[in-house]
């Protein structure tokens, strides 16, 4: 294992145009941080994921990790590699090791290609035609555990686990060492989640994947993921180990998130943090912390002067004042 | 393994399919009805070397307009032509002209319209502003001045269809390309490495063509139209060269004397534009029921 | 009193390669003041049997059987179009998904909001305060301001607050909620899921609530029906589902859930198998093909075991312990 890890990430901005020429003209800001300076790093054969309610950016930063969208700012280091000025020719054999899980199950397969083609695809894409691509079909369909004759399947043909199983066979075509997966088991039914996550750990141990999972269910992050990260409009504000962070969560966006978990029992009495207002517009960020304006806990400070980055146990996060501060602490000196 | 057949379907499924696709429209009464007229024209086309009796331009002063009888199965013109013969290698030109025509445009406004849907933005302003320019000249103003540039020919028909059509289906396609451009399955395919080439051919390409497919077999009548009534205007095909639109143009200057001839010119081009037509609707219905509700 | 009561409800659909048996003898009952759930996977009929209720079944679909008894007189599954539509909007009420569906992106919202209470009489200056008040009830703040903006000038939360408002101006009986959280956050959906239980007791109608997700259901309903396959597989109140699971479906359905699990697991649990076809059913119990308890008895249609008052399976084996099955 060398010293450099596979994936870091600095400071990463990803920036969008909204609005037209008259918004501009009429002096509105036309441009929104869509992430603001996110930074992290992630091992060979760890799990990260990224939590965060829609529009915090989650979608947006795994989509500039993989090169599909422009980066304003900061850096992205693959392999010790800068990606962020890479030509479209540079990307490609980058493209061979790190592949790319859509959100919707069905809608990332190519409607007109049979499940054949679409196995095949990442062969021909890297010019690897010499292998027996039929033979590759039948060992990928074997891997997430579908029968051979699926091959002449259409994505239409498909439920919703199959299809997701298909995508997670192209994922893995071409032995990987990072797959980016976009919500793997959105819009999928409970048991059907369960095998997703089964095969996507499994896949992991046997190839010793790394992985950036986004999802916003937070139940499947304890269940695939080492480490995870909470955006908030485009920021981290809380990154950690994800069972210290479930023990003991320290941001109290952190906390409101876990505690919005519908649990199945109905005699459960929840001591929910109820998020108050609206999330705030990119647009418009607040001063201070820009959580302020839903926190329970805010001073005056927050409102004021943007909170630095802090450690606490094994977590970094952005708050004045953590929660649990004493809780981690401890924890922190029972695992060492 | 050549990259075509990882695209292509497996070709008993191929078949299943248009088999399908065969016995839907055949189910229709006016998909059936249409489909017998196409194949009977196209057919007659095909063969208008064996079924015609006569070279269609063969004088025969004698037997100027000569009323239908077994010898002239239409009767003959003013100059003893066999109105039969005519009227099969007028459709031989109608159907080359329709064909070539359609054929062209869609190859033109396929690629033209995924350029503009998946090129830059200003390209796609560019061209859009162009295919309006194009489509805001009327089609009988534009040929005549095709033709008074380049004088009548086959040619100067086969322009003014090509660029009365490109635009409409450049339109159509870079309209669906422009949405599949950001679907999941083309990011995803971009993600994979795959280049502009393989991404336009093998993800957008197969899901866009088919509206305009049908657009284009409900085009093919007009297009038979429009060939037959610059013709008709003498804009078109140059005679002796049989049209159906000079036909019909003979007819009309003799019509006191000899009403078959307008017959010998007008019928066939009535039950081309009407099979073609009821073919088209069928089609339409059997592909994409949506659009039928929208009109 | 019951508002809505639904008897051997079944349903077909005309499909090319046959007929397809949609639901099978569903029996579901919505007493007054109450909120009932409905769980079920993909393709266990919870959307047929909504537009079985609301008279808006495919045209390929039928009711072949059974009634659905609305407020003890009309029988939904006989109305026609017009007593259908009467009732729509008005005692029935209905909150999907997207709140987009409920509405019209071009119209301001309390036009919107003043267009449902077209058969009230009253005033427009009564209307918009009726708006304001059902709007001040799903916390959308400053309403008076609000009713002037048009639906894309809100959030995806507010939307669906929005759709709800609208669903409960004219108070109907019935509330049929069809995955009203699905598309939205969690905290949005435990806020949404807590506004339905507050207007629920503040309105005092009643609610069919239909949702995929266990833990929703666990917190916002009395009763609740466990759908497999197009049948009613168990039915309960939400306590005796979640504590005593009886049917062999119902427990897998339960322990699949990650939210069960309070630490990693190496394997999460599945359900193996696959849904039987519906076009040819299987003789006998549903859930026979994957299910451990199944033997030869199961070959024969499992009878309704009423295991208390309220909690029904559909099984043989519903009254055997718990433990054999887990």
């Amino acid at each position: 294992m060398t010293a450099e890890p596979l994936l870091s990430v600095s400071d990463l901005q990803v920036r969008f145009r909204i609005g037209g020429m008259m918004s501009a003209l009429a002096g509105r800001r036309t441009e929104i941080d869509a992430v603001a300076g996110v930074g992290f790093t992630l091992e060979r054969g760890q799990t990260l994921a990224l939590v965060g309610e829609s529009g915090s950016g989650k979608t947006t930063l795994a989509r500039a990790v993989n090169g599909l969208q422009p980066v304003a700012g900061g850096s992205i280091r693959f392999e010790g590699r800068e990606t962020r000025d890479l030509t479209k020719a540079e990307w490609k054999p980058l493209r061979r090791k790190m592949s790319m899980m859509f959100q919707d199950p069905v809608g990332s397969l190519s409607p007109r290609l049979s499940v054949r083609s679409l196995l095949a695809e990442p062969f021909a894409i890297h010019g690897l035609s010499g292998r027996s691509l039929e033979a590759e079909v039948e060992r990928l369909l074997a891997l997430v555990g579908l029968p051979r004759d699926f091959a002449d399947r259409y994505p239409h043909q498909l439920s919703g686990g199959q299809a997701r199983r298909v995508g997670v066979a192209r994922a893995v075509a071409l032995d990987p060492v990072l797959i980016v997966a976009d919500e793997p088991t959105a819009g999928l039914d409970v048991s059907i989640q369960g095998e997703v996550l089964n095969l996507l750990n499994d896949l992991r141990d046997r190839m010793g994947l790394s992985m950036l999972i986004i999802t916003h269910n937070l139940h499947v992050v304890r269940q695939i993921a080492d480490r995870m990260a909470v955006m908030y409009l485009g920021r981290f504000v809380e990154e950690g180990e994800t069972e210290a962070i479930f023990q003991a969560p320290h941001h109290p966006y952190t906390a409101a998130l876990l505690s919005a978990n519908p649990e199945p029992d109905p005699d459960k009495v929840h001591n929910r943090i109820a998020l108050p207002a609206e999330v705030p517009s990119l647009l418009d960020r607040p001063a201070g912390c820009e959580f302020h304006t839903r926190c329970l806990f805010a001073q005056d400070v927050c409102r004021t002067q943007a909170p630095a980055p802090s450690v606490a146990g094994s977590s970094r996060l952005t708050c004045h004042f953590p929660l649990n501060a004493g809780l981690s602490a401890a924890q922190t000196i029972a695992a060492s | 393994m050549s990259e075509q057949a990882l695209v292509d379907r497996p070709p008993r499924e191929r078949f299943a399919k248009a088999g399908r696709i065969l016995r839907r429209i055949i189910r229709e009464p006016l998909g059936a009805f249409g489909l017998t007229l196409v194949v009977i024209v196209v057919l007659s086309a095909l063969f208008a070397d064996v079924l015609a009796s006569y070279p269609p331009t063969k004088l025969a002063p004698a037997e100027r307009f000569a009323p239908a009888s077994l010898h002239h199965l239409l009767g003959t013109d003013h100059l003893g032509r066999d109105l039969f013969s005519r009227v099969l290698h007028g459709g031989r030109i109608a159907l080359a002209i329709a064909l070539g025509a359609t054929g062209l445009s869609l190859v033109g406004g396929i690629v033209l319209g995924l350029i503009a849907g998946y090129g830059p933005r200003w390209l796609d302003n560019l061209m859009l502003l162009l295919f309006d320019a194009i489509k805001s000249f009327p089609t009988v103003m534009l040929a005549l001045t095709l033709v008074t540039l380049t004088g009548p020919s086959l040619l100067a028909v086969l322009i003014v269809v090509v660029l009365v059509n490109v635009p409409g289906y450049a339109r159509i396609i870079r309209t669906q390309t422009l949405v599949l451009k950001s679907a999941e399955h083309v990011m995803a395919a971009r993600s994979m490495g795959a280049s502009t080439a393989r991404i336009l051919t093998v993800h957008i390409l197969p899901n866009v063509i088919g509206p305009i497919l049908i657009l284009a077999s409900m085009d093919i009548p007009v297009v038979v139209a429009i060939e037959a009534g610059l013709s008709f205007l003498g804009l078109g095909v140059r005679p002796p060269m049989p049209s159906w639109g000079s036909i019909l143009n003979d007819g009309f200057v003799n019509i006191r004397d000899s009403y078959w001839i307008v017959i010998a010119g007008g019928l066939p081009i009535i039950l081309t534009t009407l099979g073609f037509t009821f073919l088209g609707e069928t089609l339409r219905d059997v592909f994409d029921p949506r659009l039928k509700r929208r009109t | 009193m019951t508002v809505l009561d639904i008897k051997d409800l079944s349903v077909d659909f005309a499909t090319e390669t046959g007929t397809l048996q949609a639901l099978r003898k569903v029996n579901l009952e919505v007493p007054s003041n109450r909120i009932v759930g409905v769980v079920g996977e993909s393709g266990c009929g919870k959307s047929t049997l909504i537009n079985a209720i609301l008279g808006l079944l495919a045209d390929n679909g039928s009711v072949t059987s059974g009634q659905i008894l609305f407020e003890g007189e009309s029988d939904l599954a006989r109305l026609d179009g017009d007593g259908m539509r009467a009732l729509r909007g008005q005692r029935i009420a209905t909150v999907f998904q997207d709140p987009m569906g409920a509405l019209n992106p071009v119209l301001s919202v309390g036009k919107q909001m003043r267009d449902i209470q077209y058969r009230s009489g009253r005033s427009r200056k009564e209307k918009d305060a009726l708006s304001i008040e059902m709007l001040r009830k799903v916390r959308i703040p400053d309403p008076e301001r609000r009713l002037a903006q048009f639906p894309h000038e809100f959030s995806g939360g507010m939307k669906q607050r929005i759709a709800i408002a609208m669903a409960l101006l004219m108070r109907p009986s019935l509330l049929i909620a069809d995955e009203p959280t699905t598309a939205l956050d969690a905290t949005l959906e435990v806020a949404i899921i807590e506004l339905l239980k507050d207007l629920q007791k503040q309105i005092g109608c009643s609610v069919l609530f239909i949702s995929h997700h266990l833990g929703v259901i666990a917190e916002l309903c009395d009763e609740m029906i466990v759908m497999y396959a197009g049948e009613v597989v168990e039915r309960g109140s939400t306590r005796d589902i979640f504590h005593n699971p009886r049917h062999p479906y119902t427990r897998k359905l339960l322990a699949c859930d990650p939210a069960r699990l309070s630490r990693r697991e190496p394997r999460l649990p599945t359900i193996p198998g696959t849904l039987p076809d519906l076009r040819n059913r299987p003789k006998g119990c549903v859930f026979q093909a994957r299910c451990e308890l199944a033997d030869d008895v199961c070959s024969k249609m499992p009878p309704d075991t009423v295991l208390s008052a309220s909690h029904v399976a559909r099984c043989w084996h519903a009254g055997e312990t718990a433990g054999a099955a887990a």
